[in-house]
């Protein structure tokens, strides 16, 4: 009787060897394609930091990084210049967005009606697509000449406040998608049980809902901050200083944050490639990256902490 | 007695009153009236901004018409056209769809379907996060030493081609996240259901998990490429032309449309009725009118997704 069925081997339990090989071939170029997300990493990393080495070993000592002012030229690269210039940019773009974002998120999250969220949503979506050059120009050409300049007396049209106010448009969309998604992921049994004991839509939100979420809504800040420090195109458009400029923290004047500082050491320079006023950008380049890292690593474990939680 | 019922009664009272009298709960209305307005500004911004933006442009499309699109950059604003901001922009998308998009998903693929949480596997996926949040004026600094220095010989240096390179690596982790999204969404039973009658793993994403992520993967897709489209400061970096262009094949100096609102908006007026700051809008309205293109393409598919899944 045994001998009319083929007998069961490990062979033929593995399988047809030519599906087995093709398995294995797709499999390795999956990986491969899933490793080379390392490989940017490496790349990015290794060419921020040999640039920035280079540049160092240029400089020759540490004086010229605590000089007055941004002069690249003149081989003056004071740093607090420029990484002022990027947090007074970045203070005045989180006023504007975290109000705005905030309150749209609970708006929508919490007291739309399905209906008009469904309407809504779209609309900030849009404003998330716009491309950051069309910011900048509607600052440059509206914003600043029509709204900042009446409102605060600037020393230039280009100036810190009013690329402030840009970068800040720019990143309510990403304040509000990421606070909503934060309220969204409240229990509703929560709300519920808040509800049945006597308090009103007003109390649930602020000492209910809003507690609930605020690793959510942390995560929201910080990363909308990140997005603001490494926002290129409306601070270098609107806030002025074509590469170089002296030392400022006050909004009404024009300045420079480290991403247009970057852009301002390779545009143009096509001549003077290989010199410290271009390799500056790879330093300026390595300090942005391990400062948007730093907060992009600590808005996730925020962000973590809300999905273990609920 | 009496002083009790008339307790009783004045409480029955008072009750009834905080039961019936119209509330009026001042710092409630006083909130949603904040949040409402916190959201109707915000609304009102979009809306300034397409004025402001489509208004100056008009003059442009009137007095250009199609010239305005197939004209070359120049040095006087009411003869620039836009034409090889187009082309570069048309050719920086296509490198993104045959580089970003297919590496993209099977990565995505692999984390979803394929890794086991290993330490390494959950490193990838860390590491994915971070590039995504990465500036993009970095992704700038990559593509000129990568793409333009080191790989001089094939790309030409600061090409068209090193330019969708980088644009490709710096959109590939918001295509590996959307696309990881959509194939994490396919349910566990329709794997199951492959596995069952002997399917292998590729056999099982190929035929059942591809097809029903799809949608989603459309959706990041679309999400990507106008992200791709829009994005200007690593092209800065990468030395767009703005002035005039000698050539416009994939190994020649390349142009794009955000350059050139970047580098038109930036340009003294000359005092005419159409000036830099008009062609500026107008190129900015047909950007505009690209990535929102797209960004609904991407909207519509994901809501038909979601309503094919809600079992309708």
């Amino acid at each position: 009787m045994a001998a009319t069925t083929a007998p069961v081997t490990i062979e033929a339990l593995a399988g047809d060897p030519k599906r087995v090989r093709k398995e294995r071939i797709v499999a390795g170029v999956l990986r491969g394609a899933a490793m080379f997300s390392i490989l940017i990493s490496a790349l990015i990393l290794f060419v921020l930091v040999r640039g920035a080495i280079d540049f160092l070993v240029a400089l020759d000592g540490w004086d010229k990084l605590k000089d007055t002012g941004w002069f690249p030229r003149r081989e003056r690269f004071d740093l607090t210049t420029i990484i002022v210039g990027s947090i007074v940019m970045g203070v005045i773009a989180m006023l504007v967005a975290v109000p705005l974002g905030l309150g749209a998120a609970i708006y929508i999250s919490e007291y739309a009606k399905p209906r008009v969220r469904n309407v809504i949503k779209p609309f900030v979506e849009v404003l998330a697509g716009i491309p950051s050059v069309v910011i900048g120009f509607f600052v440059l050409k509206f914003v600043a000449p029509d709204i900042i300049e009446p409102l605060i007396n600037p020393t230039s049209v280009r100036n810190m406040f009013a690329a402030g106010v840009g970068i800040g448009i720019l990143v309510i969309p990403i304040m509000a998608a990421v606070s909503e998604d934060a309220l969204r992921s409240v229990p509703q049994s929560l709300r519920e049980a808040s509800y049945g004991v006597g308090a009103r839509k007003s109390t649930t939100t602020i000492k209910v809902v809003l507690p609930a979420a605020v690793s959510g809504l942390v995560a929201a800040f910080i990363i909308a901050v990140s997005r603001a420090i490494g926002e290129t195109m409306v601070a270098s458009m609107a806030g002025g200083r074509d590469g170089s400029g002296p030392f400022t923290w006050k909004p009404t004047e024009s300045g420079l944050t480290m991403t247009a500082a970057m852009t301002n050491a390779a545009g143009g320079t096509d001549q003077v490639a290989g010199g410290t006023s271009f390799d500056v950008l790879f330093f300026v380049g390595l300090l942005l990256f391990l400062i948007t890292l730093l907060l992009n690593t600590v808005g996730d474990r925020f962000v973590r902490r809300v999905r273990q939680k609920y | 007695m009496a002083v009790t019922t008339s307790t009783i009664s004045s409480a029955r009272q008072q009750v009834e009153r905080s039961l019936t009298r119209r509330d009026r709960n001042v710092a409630g209305i006083a909130l949603t009236a904040t949040l409402l307005f916190a959201l109707v500004f915000t609304l009102s911004i979009l809306l300034t901004l397409l004025i402001r933006l489509v208004g100056p442009s008009i003059i442009v499309f009137r007095e250009r018409g199609t010239a305005f699109f197939t004209d070359s950059i120049g040095s006087e604003p009411d003869r620039v056209g836009i034409w090889p901001g187009l082309y570069g922009s048309f050719l920086i998308a296509i490198g993104v769809l045959v580089f970003a998009i297919p590496t993209g998903i099977s990565a995505a693929i692999y984390l979803e379907e394929y890794a086991k949480p290993t330490r390494i596997n959950r490193f990838i996926m860390v590491n994915i996060r971070n590039l995504a949040g990465v500036p993009a004026v970095i992704y700038g600094v990559l593509g000129l030493i990568i793409f333009a220095e080191w790989g001089d010989g094939l790309t030409g240096g600061k090409t068209t081609l090193a330019a969708a390179c980088t644009m490709a690596v710096l959109v590939l982790p918001t295509v590996i996240i959307t696309s990881s999204e959509a194939i994490r969404a396919v349910p566990q039973s329709l794997r199951e259901a492959g596995f069952g009658l002997g399917s292998t793993r590729w056999e099982v994403t190929r035929d059942h998990v591809l097809p029903y992520a799809t949608p989603g993967i459309l959706t990041g897709t679309m999400l990507s490429l106008a992200r791709a489209l829009g994005e200007a400061a690593p092209l800065i970096l990468l030395g767009a032309i703005t002035g005039l262009l000698p050539g416009t094949g994939l190994r020649d100096r390349f142009s794009a449309l955000p350059m050139l609102i970047y580098s038109w908006s930036g340009r003294p007026p000359e005092g005419q009725d159409l000036d830099w700051a008009n062609v500026a809008a107008a190129a900015g309205v047909v950007l505009l009118g690209l990535v929102l293109l797209f960004n609904i393409v991407a909207v519509v598919a994901r809501n038909r997704f979601e309503r094919k899944r809600s079992g309708s």
